[in-house]
């Protein structure tokens, strides 16, 4: 674990950048997500929150390919970012059609389809 | 094999040969291979759905071509006879069918083949089971065309695959080649009795027929098991060898173990299922359900004569048991079927159904001639009753055709005098004469007289009570003759008057195939629209070749040796009764009797039993003849028109009533009775149909709370399980969020910790 953090600090700094300033933009990004998807029951919030989420993970992919020097990680990402814009668009289409059924945006709305 | 035995008992070896195989022609397998190919054929224009009437004409020309070489085998049969002028049964063996190594106890292999026996049994049968089928196939194309493009095909299919099955049943060269005939029979009669599937009587007739049937052919299965459990084989040749040696395959003798007595009555209850006799015989006036092409060949001319030719062809084996145990059974239920039968005709309306009685009872006819030991005559009365009967079904199945299904008497009458009748009232009144057995002029009452007077000429010894057996049938002789005018006069004298039945499916001729709607059941007592429509070529044409073939049987029971064509053909087969087996006989003309004329003598003390101190065979002639007469004297004084042809003997004015409803209420429970049909099928419900369907409902108990209930209970685990779980799907969406946050905190927290921990350890 030591030595993971050491690698951290000592690994090639771009522009005095470092790979941990990276994940933490990141971690940040997440939780930010995270918190909004939790706190918040607009659908349209809580679909951004999702995509931030993705973007926090895709930051930090990024981040790791290039301190690993090869592209693996980018190639994820754009991977990621092809099924996220289907997804986007599967997701919103979803968003207006429940907006229609019930003229409202609440998540709460749809708590009938229990168990 | 052969001349091992001939050395062993060189008395038999005479026997033996006689029955020994010799080779045949193999094309005489094209006999059941064209019919069965007919079936294919008519299956495939089932399912094509053909709308014409090819099936009827596939069949009626293969099944002609059957004949014609069936009759060319005969004829070449005919002239192989050997120098003592025997003519040897023809071996021909196709392939091996079944073949096990090592099935026997003692080593011996099981080998069914696929051949065939031809000798005089077998040959007679295929005659005129070939002959009539095609007969009949050309009847049915015309009376089955209401039905052209919907069941026409299927009717074709299961006719066609009746004479395949018929053909290996009496073809066969074993016994299990025969069961496998007797089966298809029993199924082709399942499927033509059902044929109007959605008439609930006919399916219940059906399954009725199947499972009486079923009940018999355990019986034939036991004995095949047995016969080859005792002789290691179920090839006839080898069989009758062995019987004929007297030695089963264990090296003991045969006679007088318990196998001698029960194979024979195994077989015997075989029979008895196949053919209808009591108490077995409630199948048989149900399948009138069928279409009467039907009814004719195969529920009275052919397929119920199955239980005759089993007998016949296994009487080596019925003879070789000294006590005559299963013979004197089979002649006393040939009787008492044939009376009982006979009771029951007297008091049905159904004219149909009279005739199916009139079957059973000219069955056990039959089966009473195996049981007193004339084969010969029994065979006779089969090959006469196959024409006669065939003619009688066959008209009153014009009949039907022709009055919308009516076949009550009392609501037909007069018919010979109607515009087109006049063939099928004249080759009825053929058929009638020749069940009642009129004299000299009349097949029956030559092969009817042959039993009868054999039933005498038996010795009480031999035979328990032959003689009784003989007034019996005699006393029955009488009722036929009643029962059988009683139709003629009721339904084709007298005045005219007809109700039409149910059954319309329109007038063919004026109104063309258009009998799904016109149906209607407003037709039942009144006349308005209605016309009975009279045969056309095909029937008329068939009941007249019928009717001749019943005159021409008359001439073949007065040449050859051996009590006519019939009898030699028996002579020349293994249903022989040999001369060894009937020393009461001397037959002057008898080849083998002068071999053993010596032998006779020490079983002298048997002496051929005497009607009234007279020779049976003459003073049956004219006493048969004189029952009969009566019979058809009493028909006419209670049932017969006033005034017909001077004689001034019936009184009949109206179609329904007769002198005999006069008679009826003095007679107290009996006719009533009668007409119930003894209450046998009421009887049988209660005995056997009854607590079977209880049983049934208790095992169905059984089976829902016991197996039912043990299956669901595994599957209710699950479920229970399920209903537990399910409320943790609350619906709310940040409920399952937090849910899954909660989650990846918790795997988190255990990747650090883990790290950690590894961290402190390294």
């Amino acid at each position: 674990m030591s030595l993971f953090l050491a690698q951290l600090s000592t690994a090639e700094p771009i522009g005095g950048l470092t790979l941990a300033h990276f994940l933490v933009v990141s971690a940040v990004m997440f939780t930010l997500g995270l918190v909004g998807f939790l706190s918040r029951r607009n659908l349209i919030i809580m679909f951004l929150c999702t995509e931030m989420m993705f973007q926090a993970a895709g930051l930090a992919l990024i981040a790791f390919g290039r301190f690993h020097m090869n592209h693996t990680g980018e190639v994820f990402v754009i991977f990621v970012l092809t099924i996220a814009a289907a997804e986007a668009a599967l997701a919103l289409a979803l968003v207006v059609l429940l907006y229609r059924r019930k003229q409202t945006l609440d998540a709460e709305a749809w708590a009938e389809l229990q168990g | 094999m052969t001349e091992l035995l001939a050395n062993l008992v060189p008395v038999l070896a005479q026997e033996v040969s006689a029955h020994g195989d010799g080779g045949g022609p193999a094309w005489i397998a094209s006999v059941p291979l064209l019919a069965l190919f007919a079936s294919v054929l008519c299956l495939g224009a089932l399912f094509l759905g053909v709308k014409s009437k090819l099936p009827a004409w596939i069949v009626v020309v293969s099944l002609g071509i059957s004949f014609i070489v069936t009759l060319t085998g005969f004829l070449a049969w005919q002239g192989t006879a050997d120098d003592s002028g025997h003519l040897h049964a023809q071996l021909i063996q196709i392939y091996e069918w079944i073949g096990m190594a090592n099935a026997g106890s003692g080593g011996e292999a099981f080998s069914g083949f696929f051949g065939f026996y031809m000798d005089g049994l077998s040959w007679l049968w295929m005659l005129f089971v070939t002959g009539l089928a095609t007969l009949i196939a050309l009847y049915a194309s015309e009376y089955m065309e209401h039905d052209v493009g919907k069941g026409y095909a299927r009717f074709f299919a299961a006719f066609a695959l009746f004479v395949f099955s018929m053909a290996c049943l009496v073809m066969g060269d074993n016994l299990l080649l025969l069961y496998l005939g007797w089966e298809g029979v029993g199924l082709c009669s399942y499927l033509l009795i059902g044929y109007f599937y959605k008439k609930p009587s006919a399916v219940a007739a059906a399954k009725k027929a199947f499972i009486v049937n079923r009940i018999g052919d355990l019986g034939l299965a036991v004995g095949l098991f047995l016969t080859f459990v005792t002789f290691e084989t179920i090839q006839y040749d080898e069989l009758f060898a062995s019987v004929g040696s007297g030695v089963m395959a264990n090296g003991q003798a045969y006679s007088g173990t318990w196998q001698s007595w029960l194979i024979p009555i195994c077989l015997m209850i075989g029979a008895f299922g196949k053919s209808a006799q009591f108490p077995l015989y409630v199948w048989l006036p149900d399948a009138m359900e069928g279409p009467t092409p039907v009814s004719a060949l195969i529920h009275a001319a052919t397929m119920v004569t199955a239980g005759v030719y089993l007998i016949a062809r296994m009487m080596p084996l019925f003879l070789a048991d000294e006590t005559h145990l299963a013979l004197t059974i089979v002649a006393w239920t040939g009787a008492f079927t044939a009376l009982l039968a006979a009771t029951i005709g007297m008091a049905q309306f159904d004219i149909k159904r009279i005739m199916a009685y009139s079957t059973v009872s000219q069955l056990g006819y039959m089966f009473a001639g195996l049981g007193v030991l004339t084969s010969a005559g029994a065979a006779f009365h089969v090959f006469t009753h196959a024409f006669f009967k065939a003619l009688l079904f066959l008209a009153c199945g014009a009949v039907m055709h022709g009055f919308a299904g009516q076949l009550d008497l009392r609501k037909l009458s007069g018919l010979l005098s109607m515009k087109g009748w006049g063939i099928v009232s004249l080759t009825m009144l053929v058929g009638c004469l020749n069940l009642a057995g009129v004299p000299l002029i009349t097949s029956g009452y030559f092969s009817k007289d042959m039993i009868l007077a054999e039933a005498f000429v038996t010795p009480n010894e031999v035979i328990a009570g032959s003689s009784w057996i003989g007034w019996i049938l005699l006393f029955t002789a009488g009722l036929t003759a009643y029962y059988t005018f009683r139709v003629f006069f009721r339904v084709f004298v007298g005045p005219e008057h007809f109700e039409p039945g149910d059954d319309h499916h329109g007038d063919d001729d004026d109104h063309g195939h258009d009998h799904d709607d016109a149906h209607s059941n407003g037709h039942g007592g009144s006349h308005d629209g209605f016309h009975p429509h009279p045969p056309r070529m095909a029937i008329n044409g068939v009941l007249l070749i019928l009717a001749l073939c019943s005159f021409l049987a008359i001439p073949t029971y007065f040449v050859g040796k051996h009590h006519g064509w019939v009898g030699g053909l028996i002579h020349e087969s293994s249903a022989y009764v040999p001369s060894e087996a009937t020393p009461w006989l001397h037959h002057a003309d008898d080849d083998h009797t002068g071999d053993h004329a010596g032998d006779a003598h020490h079983e002298g003390d048997l002496v051929a039993g005497t009607i009234l101190g007279q020779d049976p065979h003459k003073a049956m002639y004219f006493i048969s003849a004189v029952v009969g007469l009566i019979g058809i004297l009493v028909a006419a004084r209670l049932h017969g028109p006033a005034g017909a042809w001077g004689l001034g003997l019936g009184s009949r004015t109206e179609a329904a009533t007769s002198r005999a409803d006069a008679l009826l209420p003095r007679m107290g429970p009996v006719a009533r009775w009668a007409q119930n049909k003894w209450y046998v099928d009421e009887f049988y419900n209660a005995l056997f149909v009854r607590p079977l369907y209880v049983l049934a409902n208790i095992f169905h108990a059984i089976d829902k709370l016991l197996v039912d209930g043990l299956v669901n209970l595994f599957g209710l685990l699950p479920r229970w399980l399920a209903q537990s779980l399910r409320p943790s799907q609350s619906g709310v969406l940040h409920g399952y969020a937090v849910g899954m946050a909660g989650g990846l905190v918790v795997v988190l927290v255990i990747v650090l910790v883990l790290l950690f921990m590894g961290g402190g350890g390294g």
